[in-house]
């Protein structure tokens, strides 16, 4: 399923003007400590983070991660979603909880 | 290709600069690709890098990464200027961190970064020394067809 087809579906709000849309996604990833998902996300998932400091550009770069789903309404301030374009990143806003659009986009994948 | 003859990168970190952290990383993951190195190899790179390179801007002055490459390997040795450490056998324990409550609250201080280096490299040598700082080697060899 394509990144866009996911932010779609779960009605994610696009915090950064990605134009990664059609970026396939392998899958999704869950947590909140750095050194994790650096172990463990796969390239292509899509992760999901209360974390909105300007680090978490670097960790979805470096495991070519297809974006990033920022929980709770919560927003990455200007500087960090301006380095995320330029990285090309794709941050995207829910005002769900970790839990819900975890729950949601598992649904919506199957058990990938 | 230069590569042949083996290629070395050296660069500056600096201790606490959260804002820049993970440049170093994200420069050599780059030139890893530019250079076709197969992604599962440079995968385990950009993990072992970004490791060390945030336990230097966390716990640091400041530190320097030389990265060198030959038909063999990929070799990085992170040298820096700090507190070091006084048990690198309990450093190495997964869950052991010295991490403040801020970097806790960014997603720091997992404690798993000095054992997520040792699952990915072939080789891993931290030593170091209190007052002065620490020293991490680490080898990655390139499988045959390791590169393009
Ligand atoms: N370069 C360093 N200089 C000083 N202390 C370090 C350094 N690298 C690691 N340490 C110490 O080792 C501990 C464990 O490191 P690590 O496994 O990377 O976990 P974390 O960084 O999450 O604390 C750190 O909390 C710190 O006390
Ligand atoms: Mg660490």
């Amino acid at each position: 399923m394509t990144l866009k087809e996911i932010v779609e579906g779960l009605g994610l709000r696009a915090l950064t003007t990605h134009e990664c849309e059609d970026r396939q996604v392998t899958g999704g990833y869950t947590s909140d400590l750095l050194s994790d998902v650096m172990a463990n996300a796969r390239p292509g998932n899509l992760w999901i983070t209360l974390q909105i400091h300007q680090n978490i550009v670097a960790v979805a770069r470096l495991k070519d991660l297809a974006g990033i789903v920022v929980v709770n309404g919560r927003r990455p301030d200007d500087e960090t979603l301006r380095r995320a374009d330029a990285e090309r990143v794709a941050v995207l806003g829910t005002e769900d909880s970790a839990f819900r659009v975890s729950g949601r986009l598992h649904r919506l994948l199957g058990d990938s | 290709m230069a590569f042949d003859q083996g290629l070395s990168h050296r660069f500056e970190i600096k201790g606490g600069d959260f804002a820049k952290a993970g440049r170093v990383s994200l420069e050599v993951k780059e030139i890893l690709h530019d250079l076709g190195i197969d992604p599962v190899i440079a995968r385990r790179v950009a993990i072992v890098s970004y490791e060390a390179e945030m336990n230097v801007v966390m716990y640091a002055t400041r530190g320097e990464m030389v990265l060198q490459l030959d038909p063999e390997a990929i070799r990085i040795v992170l040298e820096d200027e700090g507190p070091g450490i006084r048990d690198t056998e309990m450093a190495m324990r997964e869950g052991y961190s010295t991490a403040t409550e801020q970097m806790r609250e960014m997603g720091f201080g997992a404690g798993m970064g000095l054992p997520n280096i040792k699952k990915n490299a072939d080789r891993f040598e931290l030593t170091s020394e209190v007052g002065k700082g620490t020293c991490c080697r680490i080898v990655i060899h390139l499988s045959p067809g390791g590169r393009a």
